[in-house]
């Protein structure tokens, strides 16, 4: 019989408001082999932690219970307080009666009833708990980061600074994400590529540093410290290793209309193209759905130019497999499609643009050079109307739920150049709220308003009719002055709602980490552990996990990169020992487990087995990789002779639980 | 304010007024605005307030087209054009309150108007 | 061929004949069979978005119980009735104190729950003919017709009731310009009010509607206008002070079809 101590917490009032702590710790000490049954205040403080490794020592205890938070909380708490008292850590059992019980119920005899019913569970468990050993498992010195914006660029940095080999995956030609598409940054107005080029030259010239451009994350195995990553390397039908970046195929490329994507589309580019000036790696890429030699096998231009032979028409996609011991997902965002909201006739008109296009049409090198015109006519615009929250503050049938958070920012930033630039031009922002927190964001703000009079008008657009004239007719409300306004404007810009990149939904199947309904990653706190995602091993960095601008971006980004140098500065780590094991005397072989097992933890072996009358048979039995299986219990749920089980969740366990609940 | 009334507008419209986040797009969209005392954010606004029998005696109540552009394009499903209607119906189901009376008809018709036009200012107008 | 519950509503009847008349002989050209039930009543004109209000909403129920009752679905051409009807069917389906409220007021043999699917006349087109069938069966092709979609509002939203194509990029007009052989105009106003019913107290907002939306046609070059609402083309053309002729889609159907002798060739 075990010897059981049972340990009730009040936290404060969070459980002793609506659970009676005093009976629940009286019944449960009638229950079988519990000598010791105590309350006390606040039981993961210093002295509630001595509570339990006194008694540990007077009692002889051999098992312990803990009525309190979610074991996600304290259970390594007390398993260290019973580890330091003598008793082997997997002898305690944690009885959430806070989270699933006090929390949630407003009735104190029916939650009282809930708290004895769950204590008697965990005390019928412990009874079964063995003494578990957690063993080690090596880490992989070296990170992945997905994603090459200025998020992965600079989490790759501080890596790589730290002493650690690491990779960066970018599904696009170049590094430099949406950063370098900006024109300007706000709230300083200094230009975004004169900031950004520096750390892409640094990152493709840092010893550490490994970029895969133009290529996607294929697939995830492993676990923490461990992971084993294959890359897809698209093919772009440039040798990258010859290529010098002297552009001159892009010259002599004969397919000039390819819609720009780097511009927005505002203008167009050649089927073979580097992305932008201080691209990097700077390199070519063909686009084989233009390029008339992949298309229709005509051409070969690209090639009879290049003096160093790097054209390859006949590369193909390349997989290479790689050993990670950390990831940082840097995925970020895009602005969404804006054909839902077509009543700002987006779609009936090209000077109707998005905030983004904006900045190429204002940036040098853009589609006019820095001097900001029209796109149908190309001609200076004297009236500019901004509409905020485009897509954005939804309800989820119209939109995004979320504040988009940057466009308040960018939107005074762009209404402030245009002010300096142009000051003839009027310009108008429809807002709701106008949202600045932030260091000298508010500020930034007003001097919009102040200094360069933009016309800030609370209310909102709800019609955009283009005209033949070239005029843009915007029908709008002004709610201070009780009005409904017409403006006669030149260019509409719309700041659209931003959403995480599409990839992401794909790599968190990947990755087994938890993303929210707007296809967020969600963090494993949202207050305390904001750049770790709930697996362990995976990092976040940058809007993937919200919208964030540049500052935030960057901040989040170096604590991503703290966050996996501390763990690839370990030699190894410990494992769970709560992991499946199989009883090769039971086992049939079937293979069930194995087509479950989501970390792939579960191998068949041929193994000998002598039978009762003295001969051997040779049979197809499970075995299990005690340092990849995550003790997830799948397999045990599949197995249908019952072999599979689930150390510190055993099958018995698990029904003793039951049993004692029904009871 | 009367409190039944506002219960009886917020049952009859099915609008959760509280969702209105006062962006004005309603009012930006709407085609009668010009012909309105009351915008359509202002009937949202002074449904939540309680502020219903002002907007009863107002004809703005008349001039709202039922063209849904506010209930569509609003951005979080507010719906204000059942609001409106809500309290015009309010308004004409008081006995004596019809906004029309059918003698009137005849002189505004000519011969190409159709029936529809008609049937639909009776549901308007009057019960 | 298919056989659809037809409902042409009171105006049909009355001033827009021809939006009957050459929807029936249309259909019949390309194999689809209108039977229009014996006794259907007015559908009131406008809906009653009102949840307390069950009276006004029982004729539509009546007409799509009767389409139910003989396992067909319901087609509409008259806008107005269009958006009456597929509101009232919409709402039945999705809000059970309404339908109880209805059934108990009805007392139909079978409960009434939303069961009938409800065409537009031009859904019937795309849905059930195909655009693609329709240009083979043209025998007039609109060539070089600048025509103007007129939506209106009655056609498109409520979105979530009537759900019969994107409200504010909706195409289905435009794909039957093409298919009948002209050249679709896209405008801004094409999904605006006309006005509607204020025609009859206020011809100065009736006026400011219409012409906002004529002057968004001819701006962008439009050489008529189309549209499938009595209501529409009255205000349009009475109420507007730009000038534009306004047909209804029927009518430019018929012609293509053959069926009709070709106006202002």
């Amino acid at each position: 019989m075990k010897r059981i101590g049972v340990f009730v917490c009040h936290c404060g009032t969070n459980i002793a408001a609506t659970v009676d702590v005093k009976a629940v710790a009286e019944a449960l000490g009638h229950e079988p082999g519990v000598v010791i049954s105590q309350d006390y205040q606040y039981m993961c403080s210093e002295s509630g932690q001595n509570l339990v490794k006194n008694a540990i020592k007077e009692h002889k205890l051999t098992g312990v219970v803990v009525c309190s938070c979610s074991p996600r909380m304290h259970e390594n708490t007390f398993r260290k307080a019973a580890a330091s008292a003598g008793l082997n850590p997997y002898l305690v059992e944690i009885a959430n009666i806070r989270e699933q019980c006090s929390w949630i119920h407003k009735d104190i005899a029916s939650a009282t009833e809930k708290a004895i019913i769950l204590g008697k569970a965990a005390v019928a468990k412990v009874h079964l708990n063995s003494p578990l050993t957690a063993g080690e498992s090596p880490v992989v010195k070296r990170a992945l980061v997905i994603g090459g914006g200025i998020a992965g660029i600079q989490t790759a940095l501080d890596i790589a600074e730290a002493g650690f080999d690491v990779d960066i995956v970018e599904k696009n030609p170049t590094i430099g994400g949406k950063m370098a598409q900006i024109d300007k940054t706000f709230p300083t107005l200094d230009c975004a590529a004169c900031i950004l080029t520096p750390k892409m030259v640094e990152a493709s010239q840092n010893e550490r540093i490994t970029i895969h451009s133009f290529s996607e994350v294929a697939d995830v195995k492993g676990f923490v410290g461990n992971f084993t990553v294959k890359i897809k390397k698209k093919a772009r039908f440039v040798d990258e290793t010859k290529c010098t970046g002297c552009g001159l195929c892009t010259e002599k490329c004969p397919m000039k209309k390819v819609p720009n994507e780097f511009n927005m589309g505002l203008d167009n580019r050649t089927a073979i193209y580097i992305p932008f000036a201080q691209a990097v790696p700077k390199v070519a890429t063909i686009d084989p759905n233009y390029c008339m030699m992949l298309q229709k096998g005509k051409c070969g231009i690209c090639s009879s130019v290049c003096s160093v032979g790097a054209i390859d028409y006949k590369q193909e996609d390349k997989i290479i497999e790689q050993q990670y011991g950390a990831i940082v997902v840097a995925t970020g965002f895009n602005p969404i499609n804006l054909d839902k909201y077509d009543e700002f006739a987006y779609n009936q008109c090209p000077d109707v643009v998005t905030s983004l296009e904006l900045e190429r049409l204002m940036n040098a090198a853009g589609p006019n050079g820095g001097t900001l015109l029209r796109p149908s006519d190309k001609t200076h615009p004297h009236k500019i109307v901004f509409v905020q929250c485009v897509g954005s503050r939804c309800d989820d049938s119209k939109g995004k739920p979320y504040c988009s958070k940057i466009c308040c920012m960018y939107t005074a930033k762009h209404a402030m150049l245009i002010r300096e630039k142009y000051p003839d031009t009027e310009v108008y922002v429809f807002y709701i709220d106008v949202r600045t927190p932030g260091k000298n964001f508010d500020e930034f703000y007003r001097r919009a308003v102040e200094q360069y009079n933009v016309h800030y008008i609370k209310g909102m657009v709800g019609k955009v009719t283009p005209r033949s004239d070239g005029k843009i007719d915007v029908q709008a409300s002004d709610l201070l002055a009780n009005e409904q306004l017409h403006i006669d404007a030149d260019m509409v810009v719309l700041a659209a709602a931003i959403e995480p990149d599409k990839t992401a939904r794909p790599l968190a199947t990947m990755l087994t980490t938890q993303m929210d309904t707007n296809d967020f990653f969600t963090e494993a706190h949202p207050k305390l552990r904001p750049v770790e995602s709930a697996t362990a091993g995976i990092f976040l960095s940058g809007a993937c996990q919200g919208p964030k601008d540049i500052p935030e971006t960057v901040a989040q980004a170096s604590a991503a990169a703290a966050k996996a140098i501390g763990l690839l500065v370990k030699n190894s780590i410990t494992c769970n020992p709560c992991v499946a094991h199989s009883d090769e005397l039971m086992c049939n072989g079937c293979s069930s487990c194995e087509k479950v097992c989501p970390y792939g933890a579960i191998t068949y072996v041929d193994k000998e087995f002598r039978m009762p009358d003295r001969t051997t048979a040779i049979r197809r039995v499970a075995s299990v990789n005690p340092a990849v299986c995550q003790g997830c219990g799948a397999c045990t749920v599949a197995c249908p002779s019952g072999a599979m089980d689930l150390n510190g969740f055993s099958n018995s366990q698990i029904m003793s639980e039951v049993d004692a609940i029904c009871k | 304010m009367d409190k039944n009334l506002k219960e009886q507008v917020l049952r009859s419209s099915g609008v959760n007024v509280l969702k209105c986040m006062r962006c004005g797009k309603c009012s930006g969209t709407c085609p009668s605005y010009d012909e309105m005392e009351y915008h359509p954010h202002q009937f949202v606004y002074m449904v939540e307030r309680g502020d219903i029998e002002t907007l009863m005696k107002s004809k703005s109540i008349y001039k709202c087209l039922t063209c849904f552009a506010c209930v569509d394009r609003c951005p979080r499903n507010v719906e204000p054009a059942k609001v409106v209607e809500a309290v015009r119906l309010a308004a004409v189901r008081q006995q004596g309150n019809n906004h029309m009376n059918p003698n009137q008809i005849p002189e505004m018709l000519d011969d190409d108007l159709p029936q529809q036009a008609i049937v639909t200012a009776f549901r308007k107008y009057i019960k | 061929m298919e056989t659809f519950t037809y409902y042409p509503g009171c105006t049909l009847r009355t001033k827009a004949k021809d939006l009957d008349t050459y929807a029936r002989k249309s259909a019949e050209c390309l194999g689809i069979n209108l039977e229009e039930p014996a006794d259907w009543q007015c559908c009131g004109g406008a809906y009653t978005t009102a949840k307390d209000e069950i009276a006004t909403k029982l004729s539509a129920v009546r007409i799509l119980n009767s389409a139910k009752e003989n396992n067909r679905p319901l087609i509409t051409v008259c806008s107005a009735c269009h958006n009456v009807i597929k509101q009232t069917n919409y709402d039945i389906s999705n809000d059970e104190e309404m339908a109880a409220k209805v059934n108990n007021y009805l007392k139909l043999p079978e409960p009434y729950n939303g069961e009938t699917t409800v065409y537009h006349y031009l859904e019937m087109l795309r849905d059930v003919v195909g655009f693609d069938n329709l240009a083979q069966k043209v025998v007039n092709p609109l060539k070089g017709k600048k025509i103007a979609a007129y939506y209106g509002c009655l056609l498109l939203r409520p979105s979530k009731a009537l759900a019969m194509d994107d409200p504010e990029n909706p195409t289905i007009m435009e794909d039957f310009i093409k298919a009948i052989g002209g050249t679709p105009v896209i405008y801004a106003q094409r999904n605006e009010c006309c006005g509607g019913y204020i025609t009859l107290e206020d011809k100065a907002q009736a006026s400011k509607r219409s012409s906002a939306v004529v002057r968004s046609a001819k701006d962008q070059g439009a050489d008529m206008i189309i549209t499938a609402c009595p209501l529409c083309l009255y205000n349009l053309k009475k109420n507007s002070d730009a000038e534009l002729p306004v047909y209804y889609f029927t009518d430019l159907l018929a012609e293509a079809l053959g069926l009709k002798e070709v106006q202002n060739g």
